[in-house]
Formats: structure tokens, sequence, C-alpha cells
């Protein structure tokens, strides 16, 4: 089993890719019957908004926990800005900032109270709390609902209140597990102007997401499934690589087209879009498939392909 | 043409001062599939809640399957089916108690039950889990055991509150798959879902706003209405300063950071994807490149309802 090599205390430790803010190597972590973390490796370079993108029971969690020193490894080893989180762990949490998926704050505290509370947590010099709280107070737009108990807030406000509390101290680097789950468009699109922010500023963000469609709003993405990495790279590249050839169907009847296209082993994936299909199927296949509809009077009109195509056609290489 | 399956008119709700749904009226034909849409505190619970028989309305009045909520709320209740992205089951027994447990609670024995118990267990894919103890199965597995418990009585109209909620892709399209059949077999859907991408599954979608319904339409009519410009996304090199200069110009709606890119969204009549191009390598960005891409019923969302106010980051 491979153990940490003693502690790894600095940025020119053996092993530590210079220029990476957080690194996960090879983790492996059982908790019971289940293998939440299977040989997860990665690697989060300064300044990057990196997606870890995977389903319920893929393992994200679990992983941030690892980054953020909360829990031991079976195996392999995790690093923030080059340091082991479960060992120095004063000095990394000054540099990292967490918000967790449950409820972090105390919810009989008000918005007010539960940032005062957390930077004392900091020891942040009082002047130092008002200016930063004021400042994350107006770009959170929680300033009109200062007094309201935490217990009181919308998912939306709750989300943006816990990241508030995680910013307080200013840290290099941010953890964020599923930010965005039960929040509606509105705060999730705010949210993520939020942190589109804060990486500009030059902080480094990871956040984890079962939302699909939220790969594409990072720099980079690593796709996470049965506690292991599928894929990972910068969005337009990966979707540049998928193998399939993706279509909307136009015209006939949805169910006719439907039986047809199980009945067609060129077709990967099936599924409904508005009133009609979309397809993904094997490249170079388009012109069967197609003719192959022509008889229920449907025809197919490519589409650009999306993180679901390439998710589903990957976990169908994985099952193969 | 037969009655509706649900039909709401001048449907509201008021708790004190606050009026939570607001003279809401639509009508959701037999075997259509029909998404609400609204921010978090927007009324969709309320309505689905006065739709189960539930809440009574402070006024209008809505009937489900041919009942009215208000005077016949128990049959009503008996005519639905209902399942919550926090799906009730009993954990610690396995699929086959779960099933006998919900048919029980709908009055449901005999031969015909165990009948219709087989026929739910095949239809919802279920039919190698039957011993399985239900906690020990995964997220999609379970969703699938909640939705076929909820259709045990075979009722006309099937709601769903928030039902896909961190389920894996995989199991989200066989979750939609046996919802189309229940369709297309003639059972109503109602689906409420934060999953803007899974709205394009309903044939038609109602958006709620404070207590309103200000929208009601086919996906694809949403989108022409109110997202009509043209949705370009942008990758290139030192986009976010050119992308300031951009934005105070006319005929550009919302510019949004996306990824390492842009997502933009313009009027038609004043820019396409070459001049918009040119006027991102004019203020400074490099090896700019600007795709088409397609409106999506987020756009429509925010369009609607953030019209008043900007969304991106200032």
């Amino acid at each position: 089993m491979a153990q940490a090599p003693a502690a790894a205390t600095s940025g020119a430790t053996l092993g530590f890719e210079p220029g990476a803010a957080l690194e996960a190597q090879a983790l492996v972590r059982r908790f019971g019957a289940t293998q939440a973390l299977d040989g997860l490796s990665f690697t989060v370079g300064r300044g990057q908004l990196f997606g870890l993108v995977g389903a319920d029971g893929a393992g994200k969690t679990t992983a941030i926990r690892a980054l953020a020193g909360l829990i031991s490894l079976d195996s392999g080893r995790a690093l923030v800005l080059g340091r082991d989180p479960a060992q120095g762990r004063a000095a990394v949490r000054e540099s990292l900032g967490l918000m967790p998926q449950q409820a972090s704050l105390y919810p009989d505290l008000s918005v007010g109270e539960n940032l005062r509370f957390f930077a004392r947590l900091y020891c942040l010099p009082r002047a130092l709390f008002h200016e930063r709280s004021s400042r994350l107070l107006e770009i959170t737009r929680l300033g009109p609902f200062l007094d309201r108990r935490a217990d009181a807030l919308s998912g939306g406000m709750y989300k943006k209140l816990a990241l508030a509390c995680a910013l307080l101290h200013r840290p290099e680097v941010l953890l964020l597990d599923e930010p965005t789950n039960g929040v509606d468009p509105v705060s999730r699109r705010e949210l993520w102007a939020l942190l589109h922010e804060l990486v500009h500023d030059g902080m480094t963000v990871l956040l984890s997401t079962p939302y699909m469609d939220e790969a594409e709003r990072c720099h980079r993405v690593g796709f996470i499934h049965h506690g292991r990495l599928l894929l990972a790279g910068e969005p337009r590249a990966l979707l540049a690589g998928l193998d399939d050839e993706t279509y909307e169907v136009e015209g006939g009847e949805r169910e006719q087209v439907d039986e047809r296209l199980a009945n067609l082993a060129e077709v990967h994936a099936a599924s409904p879009a508005g009133s009609t299909l979309r397809i993904a199927v094997a490249r170079g296949s388009g012109g069967t498939v197609g003719a192959a509809l022509k008889p229920l009077a449907a025809s197919l009109r490519p589409v650009a392909p999306n993180f679901e195509d390439l998710f589903l056609a990957r976990v169908r290489q994985e099952a193969a | 043409m037969s009655e509706p399956s649900i039909e709401a008119v001048h449907l509201s709700r008021r708790f004190g001062s606050f009026l939570a749904v607001d003279d809401v009226s639509f009508s959701v034909a037999r075997g259509e599939i029909f998404g609400y849409l609204g921010a978090n505190g927007a009324g969709k619970s309320t309505t689905i809640r006065m739709l189960c028989g539930l809440l009574a309305p402070t006024a209008g009045e809505a009937r489900v399957a041919g009942f009215d909520v208000k005077t016949a709320p128990e049959a009503v209740k008996a005519s639905i089916g209902y399942m919550s992205q926090k799906f009730s089951l009993y954990l610690d027994l396995p699929v086959c108690d779960n099933i006998d447990f919900f048919g029980g609670a709908y009055g449901l024995s005999g031969p015909d039950f165990a009948a219709r118990a087989d026929e739910v267990l095949r239809l919802c894919d279920l039919e190698n889990e039957h011993d399985a103890i239900t906690g020990s199965l995964p997220g999609g597995v379970r969703q699938r055991l909640a939705l076929g418990c909820a259709i045990l009585h075979r009722p006309a109209v099937l709601f769903l509150d928030e039902p896909t909620a961190g389920v894996d892709p995989v199991s989200r399209r066989l979750f939609w798959r046996f919802i189309r059949r229940l369709a297309r077999d003639g059972t109503t859907i109602f689906v409420t879902t934060h999953y803007l991408d899974e709205a394009e599954y309903c044939g038609r979608i109602g958006l709620m706003v404070d207590g309103r319904l200000v929208a009601l339409d086919t996906p694809s009519a949403l989108k022409r209405r109110y997202v009509p410009g043209r949705v370009l996304s942008v990758h290139g090199r030192n986009l976010a300063p050119a992308a300031v200069s951009l934005r105070s110009r006319p005929g550009i709606i919302t510019v949004e950071p996306f990824g390492a890119g842009l997502h933009l969204q313009v009027a038609a009549e004043d820019w396409n994807a070459d001049s918009v191009a040119q006027a991102l390598a004019s203020a400074g960005a490099q090896a700019v490149e600007v795709e088409s891409g397609e409106p999506t019923l987020e756009d429509v969302f925010l369009a609607v309802v953030a019209r008043p106010r900007e969304v991106h980051a200032p």
C-alpha cells in the first residue's frame, strides 16, 4: 500500500507538480461494503475552475473530504498546495475554504451572526471582518437579509451564505460540494457568476455537481464514476473527442421511431428531447440510421454533442 | 374531445397576507406530460397540494380526473399518484414488502393485487430486485421502486415533484422511458423540476413567477418567444476584457462567462458570428472562435423570471 512519503510540507517535495493547487493521487477509501474511492487521481492547476461531475454515490463528497483532510485514506494521498491536509492541518486550513453539501450553518443564528461566528473561528480582526463581510454581503445580495435566521432562508440564499462564510478568510483554494444542487436556475446562474469572479481574482476552485450541463461552465472537468476518474480534460476537447455522432429526429411518430431505433445496433442512445428524440449513433452510421427511418417519414438533423452523450458513451464503453 | 385530466380555473391560495398562488388557470389533457417550473418559493408546491386535494383553494377551482378538489378531495386522492424527490420508502424492508405496504395503503389485496404487483415490477424493471433490501439499492433503482409504488393503484394522474434530483443520467433516461410509456397508455403526468434539460421531455411547460403563471407553451415555442436572438458560444484568449467593452454595445442581450469562454445572446438583426468575432478581436481578444448554439430552457427561464434584473457578474 502506498503510504504518503514522510510529511509533504513544501512545494519542493518530490512528486508535487509545480503549479498544482490540488492533487488527488490514487485515492482509495472504503466504507464497509462500499468502495467510495477506487484509485481516484486528478490535478487542479492554480487559478483553475475544476468541476468534479458525477451521479449520487460516485464518490464526489468523499473526494472533497479527503482533499480537505477530514477523512483518512486507505491508500493514496491528497495534496493541497503541496501539503498533506491531514498532517499540517492548521497551515492547510488557512489556505482552504470548504462549503460542505449538508447544512453547515447554525439554523437558529441570523445571517449576520453566522458570518460573525465564522470570522471568530478564523480569528479575523474586527476591522477586516467588517470590510470583508460587507463586500461578501454585497456580492451575494444578502445585505437586506442580515437579520433573517439561516433556517428561514430559501435554498439558494442558504447556499450563498454558506459560500460567504467559506470565503471570509480569503482562502487560496475553495472546495464546494454540490453548491448548486436544489438551487433554482436564477440563483444557480448567480452562483456561477460569483465563482467566475473569484477565479478571475486568482482563486482556485474545485466544485462537485451532479448536473452534466454544468461541466461546460468549468475550465477543466473530471467525470467520476464508481470512485474512479472516467475522463478528464477541457470541456471542448472532451466533446470533440466523442466517437458518436449526435442527431435529433425530425418528423415521424415518436413511439414508432423509438421502437425502430431500439432494434438498430448502430444506435447507442436515444432520449426524448421535447416532442422529438435525440440519438447518439456510431460514427459513420448516420446515413444507415437515416435510411431506416425514412419509411416512418422521419429524418435526422445533426446536433452538437453534449456532456450527457459523452458520459453515457463512456459508461457504455466501460461496461463493454 | 374528452374532459381535461387537470383543469385549474382562477386558482388562488392565500396564507395570511401572502398570496402564494395568484389566479392561475391552465388545463392538461389526458396522457400529456406537463412541466411546472419556477424558482424556489414561486408557488409550485402550493399548486400541487391544491391539485392533490390536500389544501383547499382560497379562490377559484380545480378539477382533477373529473373530481372537484374542493368538494371531492377524497375522490381526487384516490385517482392520483404522488412521488417526490424524497421517496418515502421503507429502507430496511425488501422491495416486495414495500410494494405490499403501499398496495395495502391503497386498499389493494387478493389475486388482482398480486397480478398488478408483478406487472408493476416488470414495468419498472425491478423483477430481479424482488427480495433485495431497499436501502442497499442504488438511487436510480430506488427511484423506480418509488415510481412503482405510486402507480400500483393505476392512478389517472401522476404528480412527480422533483423526481430525479441527483440520479445518474443512465437511470434518468430509463426513468423517463417509463414515464413516457405511462403517458402513452393514458396516464397524465404533472412534473416539477429544477433540472431544465429534463423539462425538455415535457410536451408543454408552465412557468411560475411569484405565484402567477406567466408563460405556458411547448418548449420550442417558449424558446422562439422568449429567446428570440442568436445564442453564440465564444472561445479564445484574453476574452474577459474584450467582453466588458462588448457588453455596452447595442444588440448585445447577455454576456456570460462559460468555462474559459463566453456565452452570448445577441439580437439577430444586429449581430452574427462574424461580427461578434470581429468586435472581440478589435477589443483585444485573440484567436477568437464563435459558434452558433441553440437556446436552452434555462435561457427561457432566465428571460422570464429574471427579466428586470441583470444576472451576469458586474
